[in-house]
């Protein structure tokens, strides 16, 4: 049996065949795209998922052959989609554990999201139901959009990173845009008792979210496209194994430079690559547009923006880290960049009062903690970190579309209150996959977090100071949304009354997304710690991504000594716990608290809840001169002088035109003449030598 | 005094003799049968036959046969491949063309089949009389074809002007061979190239140098160069559709063909200044002129022979880099050329086919105007003609992109960036009356007076448009493998 089994690996079956985890969601999505309007809703309900499943199926196995074969990197190429002369551009993917990892959760997350949907996208009414207008180009999307991440992360060389980078932003583009008809939703004012009310400016319409994205994600990948050329420029090659094998052989080199204050060729490529990674992944100062992208279907939503598609420059640096090993500069600016946004972000998530940007600022916030572990070097703790976010994120996004989708799409949490005794298994699920999210000991997201902050310490402690701080802040935003949604009396009794729990296609993915934040630790224990107190279970994270991380030079791996471990370790679990209580006390022991605290701090409160004033300061500096000197350009340079040179050539070549079919008049003794002075000139010209001067050349 | 015997390797010559083996069968069978249409469906699949020996003569040492006469190199075979694959789609269209006319009649298929043989013979040819051989058997075809609908005066004008003008021109190739002649002592390209690199005192020797300029303007005339082209949209205009697909790209391929192993080979080490700066400036007045008159044409077939004049102008520019300073380059000069030829088959002769279907009489005609809601009455041809017109215009990711990339980029290898410059600008011109015919289709259909009767694609027609729709496409997205086939074209 076992020798079965070996046979079996050694063929590398699942491997070979790991181009259909692409092919079968496009396939699904040409289906849907072509045949989803006529072969009615049930049937794209079933296709869609069931494609994404196969492709998770697929990748298991493709995940457990690169197990046994001690996750070697494999190569399988296609073909060669066109040599053009040096450049020569073959479809391979890269089988590797860290490709698998990704592929599992874009699948494995992306098919619960998919099946989540299928009941999401159709409204039950007295019986009836109703599915989505647009029901198909939902899912041909959602199914384009995952095939388009694979490609992301399966390709092997920055041309097709680049390719799906771009495809996986056109999709998000159109599925934030998905309900493009609907406007520009105005939110009430935050009233505060005895104090002045707080404007809230107006959530941007779908289509106008999806347009902000898609533009502030096109800076992000100008800076990619041109790290992506000065690679092919410098080493001439884009292939991974080609490309980090000559950066490694001179990496100590670079560093070394770097480390004496030499901005290296090598610097510049990280830093414009992160540039692309700052834009797709959210980070100061191009996060704008993923508040914005909450205008989107709520599953899109958790699957795009949670989960997986900003993740990918996470994904992005971790595939390049010899590239940010040998510039030690750039990854410091990596994770000051990732620190402040997990910052800001928090800040701005304390007072939110429209549950998904809530989270979405939460994910911004710890896309930041991720970035801070890549730049301080921890790739495994980033990317360890990357697998249980997109489980209790992808939790509670599920989560707070489930509420919407029984209060009739309202999702301001000063609308809800007391929903735990309506929605039960909503309401659980909410405080699973919270508990993970602020951090609470033993659940997935305290694993992860607490790695990320040891190895920051080890770092940096400044930097282990501003992520303690934000861990504190998220464990009380996240119970501050939890407690005012789901505890307490009802604040819009007509809303609560019209409430009901959500169907199983809804409620199963919420709890198998809730057990896996509960126990997704289980991938990362810290090993350590545990070590230390007598216990070797190995970090199973680390195990399973070490071939993919390359060492630089031989400097020995030190650990924090036992004692500060475990003191980081008892601190960042006491602050999750303590902040949890501070907001029990806040949101459900006396509630005048926040108020008195948003009326005397009320230039503060007022600066949060306007997300620091950022998009109007964008607005005023970029958005405004951009228009008006496109609008100048358009009227006074385009119609007028560009216009006139082009649409005069067009008039003036039409009429040379006419002039020349009016040379061929049909007589052929006319064909002849001008035929024969044709060629007087032309052997006239070879009598007489056939040169001309050189400055012809 | 030993007996030399002349050798005689029949096989390399095999896919012309089955050509013409073919021709005599259907010439056979027309005199038994009384249904002509089976001598079309017989034609294709001959066809095929004739293209089976090409495969393993890809592989087969390049050894000249017949006394030096024709060579089978993979220059040739490549080229081979292109004349029986024009030759093919060709008759597909003509098999629905001639019988939605009432022309259906066995000479067509034997003209088809022995002009091709022509072509052929041009593409083997090492030696100049050879390839006057192939030429004349090639054009006297052509001639009868172009006049062969009997009943239209412009066809019998078109007949009858190709005639006369393709004569003029074969006496100006006549005149050239025999100039070089008279300069070096033989006809045969190998030996002509040998005499120049032995006697090179005679290199500016004006006698040969006119003899060159001569063979230049025979083949020009040939490939529709301007100011040789006065013949061609007459011609192409007043010939029945399915042979102006023929001849536009047939006869094109094999003038380029004979060009350029002669150029390569006999003026490859000698004059190659004075012939590269001649053949540039064909090729800017060739692109340019074609593609300016192109823009003021109201008939779609019309605007096709301007266009193809056109596109003789990029196949110059691909002439023209040949004398690059490295082998490799002048490899990837002939391959791009190959490639180009070969794109072009696909996508004009589709384009062609489109014509030659809607060209029904008394229905629809070959004005710009009748293409207006071809969108709505027959959605796969508009779109296949849309993927054509996108392919001729250049637009990735057709094959015609490819052809055109390959051959600029020869130009550019070939330090003739000023020539790739105004090829390329010469491709923006072309989009304006490519795409006019797709806004046609596509975007002015809420006219009132327009017809909307359904159009009937028969299958032989449905055929051609779907094969060579699916290799704009399909090898748009993938050249690999048809640029992989193209390298095997080297002189032998």
């Amino acid at each position: 049996m076992i020798g079965n089994w070996q046979s079996v690996i050694d063929k590398q079956r699942m491997t070979n065949l790991i181009w259909l985890v692409i092919a079968l969601p496009l396939a699904g999505a040409l289906f849907n795209g072509i045949f989803g309007r006529r072969v009615g809703y049930q049937v794209v309900a079933k296709v869609a998922p069931t494609m994404v499943f196969l492709a998770f199926l697929i990748g298991l196995g493709g995940a457990f052959e690169t197990y046994a074969r001690h996750g070697k990197a494999q190569l399988v190429t296609l073909w060669t989609w066109a040599e053009i002369g040096e450049l020569n551009i073959p479809i391979s993917f890269l089988v590797d554990p860290l490709s698998m990892t990704m592929v599992l959760v874009i699948t494995g997350v992306g098919f619960l999201i998919h099946i989540y949907a299928t009941d999401y996208m159709v409204h039950h009414h007295h019986g009836e139901t109703h599915p989505d207008r647009d029901f198909a180009r939902f899912f041909t999307f959602l199914n384009l959009f995952i095939a388009s991440m694979l490609v992301l992360v399966l390709g092997d060389n920055y041309l097709m990173m680049f390719i799906g980078w771009e495809l996986v932003g056109a999709c998000s583009y159109l599925l934030i845009g998905f309900w493009h008809d609907r406007g520009d939703d105005p939110q009430p004012a935050i009233e505060i008792e005895g104090g002045e009310a707080v404007q809230v400016a107006p959530l941007l319409s779908p289509a106008a979210s999806g347009m902000k994205a898609f533009v502030v994600n096109r800076i992000g990948d100008v800076g990619f496209a041109l790290g992506v050329f000065l690679i092919w420029t410098t080493f001439g090659t884009l292939q991974f194994d080609q490309l980090f094998s000559r950066i490694a052989s001179s990496a100590e080199m670079y560093r070394e430079s770097a480390l004496h204050g030499e901005f290296t060729v090598i610097s510049m490529i990280a830093l414009l690559l992160f540039i692309g990674a700052m834009g797709k992944s959210a980070q100061i100062p191009l996060y704008v547009w993923l508040p914005d992208a909450m205008a989107g279907p709520t599953p899109v939503s958790a699957l795009i923006h949670a989960a997986t598609m900003v993740t990918a420059g996470i994904y992005m640096i971790v595939r390049s880290n010899i590239i940010y090993t040998s510039a030690p500069n750039v990854s410091f600016l990596v994770a000051m960049v990732g620190a402040l946004t997990a910052f800001f972000a928090a800040t701005i998530a304390l007072v939110q009062v429209d549950l998904k940007r809530v989270l979405a600022y939460s994910t911004v916030s710890q896309l930041g903690y991720m970035f801070m572990a890549v730049g301080v070097g921890a790739y495994t703790a980033g990317m360890f970190h990357l697998v249980t976010h997109a489980f209790f994120k992808a939790c509670l996004f599920l989560g707070a579309g489930s509420v919407m989708h029984a209060l009739g799409d309202v999702i301001d949490i000063r609308r809800m209150g007391g929903l735990r005794k309506k929605m039960p298994h909503t309401a659980m699920t909410f405080y699973l996959g919270g508990l993970a999210l602020a951090g609470f000991p033993l659940t997935a997201g305290f694993f992860s977090k607490d790695e990320i902050l040891a190895k920051t310490f080890e770092y940096s402690p400044m930097l282990w100071g501003i992520g303690i701080v934000t861990a504190g802040m998220t464990a009380f935003y996240t119970f501050r949304a939890i407690f005012l949604a789901f505890e307490g009396e009802p604040r819009d009794q007509e809303l609560y009354d019209h409430a009901h729990e959500n169907r199983l296609a809804v409620t199963a993915p919420l709890w198998i997304l809730a057990v896996l934040a509960i126990f997704g630790g289980l991938l990362g224990l810290p090993a350590p710690l545990l070590h230390g107190v007598g216990i070797d279970i190995p970090h199973a994270m680390e195990n399973w991504l070490h071939p993919v991380i390359q060492q630089v030079g031989h400097h020995e791996v030190h650990h924090l000594p036992f004692i500060t471990e475990l003191a980081l370790f008892l601190i960042s679990g006491f602050l999750g716990v303590a902040s949890i209580g501070l907001a029990y006390y806040f949101y459900i022991v006396d509630r005048s608290i926040p108020q008195n605290l948003a009326r005397s701090t009320h230039p503060i409160f007022a600066l949060l809840v306007n997300k620091y004033y950022i998009d109007e300061l964008y607005n005023t500096v970029f958005v405004k001169p951009a228009l008006t000197l496109s609008n100048t350009m358009s009227r006074g340079i385009d119609q007028t002088l560009i216009d006139g040179i082009v649409d005069g050539s067009a008039y003036g070549i039409a009429e040379l035109g006419k002039y020349l079919s009016q040379l061929q008049n049909g007589f052929i003794s006319r064909y002849a003449l001008a035929t024969f002075i044709g060629v007087l000139f032309l052997v006239g010209y070879f009598f007489l030598g056939g040169q001309f001067p050189n400055w012809i050349y | 005094m030993p007996i030399e015997f002349p050798v005689l390797n029949f096989f390399a010559l095999s896919p012309i003799i089955v050509v013409i083996v073919l021709a005599l069968v259907v010439m056979f069978m027309d005199m038994l049968s009384s249904d002509k249409t089976v001598l079309g469906y017989l034609t294709v699949f001959g066809l095929f036959g004739a293209l089976m020996p090409c495969v393993p003569l890809l592989n087969q040492t390049k050894a000249p046969t017949f006394q030096n006469m024709v060579v089978s190199d993979g220059y040739a075979v490549v080229f081979y491949i292109i004349f029986i694959v024009t030759a093919l789609l060709s008759s597909l269209i003509a098999l629905t063309y001639l019988e939605n006319r009432g022309m259906q009649q066995g000479e067509y298929y034997i003209l088809i089949l022995l002009s091709t043989s022509g072509m052929m013979l041009m593409a083997a040819s090492t030696d100049l009389i050879v390839t006057f051989l192939g030429l004349e058997i090639m054009s006297i075809a052509l001639y009868v074809l172009a006049g062969f609908n009997r009943r239209s005066i412009s066809s019998g004008e078109a007949g009858l002007k190709y005639f006369l003008l393709g004569a003029f021109a074969s006496a100006f190739f006549l005149y050239g061979v025999a100039f070089i002649y008279g300069a070096t002592g033989s006809t045969n390209i190998h030996e002509i190239g040998g005499w120049f690199s032995t006697n090179e005192i005679y290199q500016s020797n004006p006698i040969a140098l006119v003899g060159l300029a001569l063979l230049i303007i025979g083949f020009a005339f040939k490939v529709a160069a301007v100011p040789f082209h006065w013949w061609t949209p007459d011609v192409y205009h007043g010939a029945p559709t399915s042979a102006t697909a023929f001849m536009a790209v047939g006869a094109k391929a094999a003038g380029f063909a004979a060009l350029v192993r002669i150029l390569a080979i006999s003026f490859g080490g000698v004059f190659t200044v004075q012939w590269q700066i001649a053949i540039s400036l064909l090729a800017v007045i060739t692109m340019t002129s074609g593609n300016i008159a192109a823009l003021a044409q109201k008939d779609v077939k019309r605007m096709l022979a301007y266009s193809s004049i056109a596109h003789a102008g990029y196949l110059l520019v691909g002439v023209a880099a040949l004398p690059a300073s490295n082998e490799l380059y002048r490899v990837q000069a002939v391959s791009g050329l190959l490639f180009y030829l070969m794109s072009y088959a696909f996508m004009n002769i589709g384009a062609f086919a489109v014509v030659a279907l809607l060209e029904k009489q008394g229905k629809i005609g070959t004005k710009l105007s009748d293409y207006t809601t071809l969108s709505t009455r027959q959605p796969f041809v508009a779109f296949v003609m849309l993927l054509f017109m996108f392919s001729l215009t250049g637009i990735p990711p057709f094959i015609g992109f490819w052809g055109k990339w390959y051959i600029f980029w020869a130009a550019v290898d070939a330090n003739l960036g000023w020539l790739a410059a105004i090829g390329m600008i010469n491709s923006a011109i072309s989009a304006f009356y490519y795409l006019s015919v797709v806004v046609q289709m596509y975007m002015h259909t809420e006219q009132a007076d327009v017809e909307t009767t359904p159009i009937a694609l028969p299958a032989p027609i449905a055929i051609a448009v779907t094969v060579t729709a699916m290799f704009t496409l399909l090898f748009g997205l993938w050249p690999t493998p048809l640029i992989n086939l193209m390298s095997l074209a080297v002189f032998g």
